[in-house]
């Protein structure tokens, strides 16, 4: 779980787009930073991204050229995130999901348009991950079907994705990195701080979405998963969750639902929004397997 | 001479008119009307085209673009294999920064944009882009906010026609909107696109019935009603029907033409053209509140307002004129009566507006009002007042990180000198005789409240 906020990527001022947010959002910094060391560790050819801010309601697509290179400018905060990124795509493990999941009956979409910009969440979640962009993306968009329908209808639709996404990753035989672009709390507030910085100002923005965050993470912690998913339309809706674009559902599909412990590298409140960086290790999950063939 | 607004519209959000009208009938005709539109902007004599769009959603207050030539290429998130839209457009940036001034005065938040790339939002870039085509006029963008309800959107609205009067310009206002606005969920051939559902249908019907006579101020007040009907909850809920009828005086005297309604993927997309005229279609159904000043605080839980001050200052990127000044609004002080902040901040001093005896939360005036509802005089406690009065000015100066220690000018205003002067005088004297600001005491009419004395303040910090 890899969340976006523009604040700790403040992208125009170094020139070479190095994080340099001075006096704030520390905590969350330092969660990208140990998950960033962890994952140097692994090993993986692909990351793999669903992210809220490319909001389709026809369908789910997918980016489908091979490099896309511009200037995202934060449509809320542009005066904290101006950012020119080049983005290489795995186009062919992009298709590979698409068509995995249209097989299935899902409406799908490959994105071959060159002008597309690529959407914030996902560069901001990709660069706080992986700065050296040097792995390929995937980048699937955010249906919103929690909007048209419910939130069990978007959680169907984006299980149903997550398993199109196993399937074809290990179809294709490579090592992929999952991220869901999202915070889990996400009520604002509607005011800024003189100073963007000014960490007097920042806290979550109610106790009782501060007392949601820390279930989920304790579930997550525990190795819960499936009970979460369960429980996804109440902390959906009560703590006005971004978890409303999927990508949470879809990461804990995609890993058939990890009944071993999520590592919780840190949690901290951006403008109000409850942000947790977590990962689900690999070797975790092949560890649990083996327990559970007993071999 | 005063700007004024010569015409409004609304115009459909999504982009199949502007990149593929050849291939469906109702895209096509809703390309025409924007063409008819573009045609009566041009003969209204409007100079600049003012757009609320509806497809950019704001968290913080309300943002206004003031880059002076937005560029860019726009791709829909959705309808990306229709192709890309280039856009190249000049912003009235003088209305634009008169606008947000005008915000800030009655106490919204506001912020104008000017980052070169700025993502401009998809519904003003198919208007600009039909509408404009020539840059002949000169635009100004404002977005939605996501929280943000009727009051909120109403005072928006009026700090747009300030703006415009201030201007001397004509002006042309555009919403840029669906009606219904759920689309299909799957990819449909262009010959299969029909409103979603008949009820969908025909809601969009009843409206376009009420705007063809011109009633936007009854449509205004049914938007909730619209909204849980036809409406996705996508990012913001239905409020540009506040928004429209508020430029436009919040009346029904309008005279409306659909120039056309057609399906777009399943939305209802809409052109309707509507003036301003002598003859109104009736009374409205219903009177809502009338906010002239947004002094809501939406954030209803504790937060960065606990320090018991809001600033709103300018934060562009390029422009410094407002660096020096902000509006203060202190939350222990009684509020405002009409539009105006508490306090505004200007280089080294601060500036109060007016202020009387009356308590903050209850409004009651200590001792009793001067005068009754019909204006009879009644019996008043000049002293408590004095008390009252002076305790509001020290919390708004608290507020705004000052103290009465820093006073260094006080105006009087009193409704009674004979009365009341000695009594002033006296209570006056047990709160400034050693910080000995300057002063000048005025004898007056009255007060807007039924109070009997009021001070006008400037300080240091
Ligand atoms: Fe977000």
């Amino acid at each position: 779980m890899a969340p976006h906020p523009p604040h700790l990527v403040y992208a125009d001022n170094p020139v070479q787009n190095e994080p340099k947010s001075e006096c704030g959002w520390e905590s969350l910094r330092w969660a990208y930073e140990r998950m960033r060391a962890n994952l140097d560790e692994a090993d993986y050819d692909v990351i793999v991204i669903l992210s809220p801010h490319w909001q389709t309601y026809v369908g789910t697509h997918f980016l489908g050229l091979p490099n896309f290179k511009s200037k995202s400018v934060d449509p809320i905060f542009p005066n904290l995130f101006r950012f020119d990124y080049d983005i290489d795509i795995d186009v062919e493990l992009s298709r590979m999901i698409h068509d995995e999941a249209q097989a299935d009956g899902m409406v799908v979409k490959m994105m071959e348009n060159p002008d597309f910009r690529v959407d914030y969440g996902t560069i901001v979640s990709c660069h706080l991950t992986r700065p050296q962009w040097d792995k390929p993306v995937v980048c699937i968009s955010s249906n919103r079907a929690n909007a048209y329908y419910s939130v069990e209808v978007m959680q169907e639709m984006a299980a149903q994705l997550g398993r199109a996404t196993s399937r074809a990753i290990e179809k294709s035989g490579k090592r992929a990195l999952l991220l869901a672009s999202n915070s889990l709390s996400h009520r604002h507030f509607i005011t800024e701080p003189e100073i963007p910085e000014d960490m007097s100002a920042e806290h979550i923005t109610s106790h009782h979405l501060y007392l949601w965050d820390m279930k989920l993470i304790e579930m997550m912690k525990q190795g819960k998963t499936k009970e979460i998913f369960d429980i996804m339309p109440e902390f959906t809706e009560q703590a006005v969750s971004e978890s409303d674009g999927g990508g949470f559902s879809w990461i804990l599909s995609a890993l058939d639902f990890p009944t071993y412990p999520a590592i919780v590298h840190g949690y901290g409140t951006i403008i109000g929004t409850g942000n947790a960086v977590v990962e689900w290790p690999a070797e975790a999950a092949a560890n649990a397997e083996v327990a559970l063939r007993g071999d | 001479m005063t700007g004024e607004i010569v015409l409004s519209a609304i115009v459909p959000v999504h982009p199949h008119p502007l990149l593929v009208p050849e291939k469906n009938e109702g895209w096509g005709l809703l390309r025409q009307a924007f063409t008819t539109l573009r045609q009566r902007i041009i003969d209204s004599g409007a100079e600049t085209i003012i757009i609320y769009s509806t497809t950019w959603p704001n968290i913080i207050g309300h943002q206004l673009l003031a880059d002076p030539n937005p560029k860019w290429t726009f791709v829909d998130a959705d309808f990306h294999d229709l192709g890309s839209l280039p856009y190249d457009f000049q912003v009235d940036t003088n209305l634009t920064h008169a606008w947000h001034n005008a915000n800030e005065r009655r106490g919204l938040s506001s912020r104008t944009v000017n980052y070169h790339g700025f993502p401009v939002d998809v519904g003003s870039v198919v208007s600009v882009s039909l509408l404009n085509p020539d840059n002949r006029f000169k635009v100004a963008i404002v977005s939605s906010n996501i929280y943000a309800n009727r009051s909120e959107t109403l005072v928006l609205s009026k700090a747009c026609l300030d703006a415009v009067k201030e201007s001397g310009k004509k002006v042309a206002v555009i919403c840029a909107m669906s009606l219904s606005n759920r689309m299909f969920t799957e990819f449909i051939e262009p010959n299969e696109d029909r409103i979603h559902s008949l009820k969908d249908d025909e809601w969009n019907r009843k409206i376009l019935e009420l705007l063809e006579k011109g009633r936007l101020e009854d449509i205004a007040q049914l938007s909730r009603q619209i909204h849980s009907q036809i409406r996705v909850q996508k990012v913001v809920s239905f409020k540009p029907m506040w928004f429209l009828s508020g430029v436009n005086g919040q009346t029904n005297n309008l005279k409306g033409e659909v120039l056309a309604y057609e399906a777009l993927h399943g939305a209802g997309g809409a052109v309707v053209l509507l003036t301003p005229t002598e003859n109104s279609a009736g009374d409205k159904e219903y009177d809502e509140d009338d906010a002239e000043v947004f002094s809501g605080d939406r954030s209803v839980l504790e937060g960065i307002e606990d320090r018991g001050v809001t600033t709103t200052t300018a934060t562009s990127n390029e422009d410094d004129s407002n660096k020096d000044t902000a509006a203060i609004n202190s939350q222990s002080a009684p509020k405002p009566v009409g539009a105006y902040p508490h306090a505004r901040k200007v280089g080294d001093l601060l500036y109060l507006s007016g202020v009387g005896s009356r308590t903050p939360d209850t409004d009651e005036i200590p001792g009793g009002p001067c005068r009754d509802e019909n204006g009879i005089s009644l019996d008043y406690d000049i002293a408590a007042q004095t008390h009252m009065c002076i305790e509001n000015v020290k919390r708004v100066l608290e507020s705004a990180g000052s103290s009465l220690e820093k006073v260094q000018d006080i105006t009087v205003f009193l409704i009674d000198m004979d009365r009341d002067f000695a009594t002033f005088n006296q209570v006056y004297s047990e709160y400034f005789v050693d910080i000995k600001p300057t002063r000048t005491t005025l004898a007056i009419n009255a007060l807007p409240t039924p109070i009997a004395v009021e001070l006008k303040v400037i300080a240091s910090f």
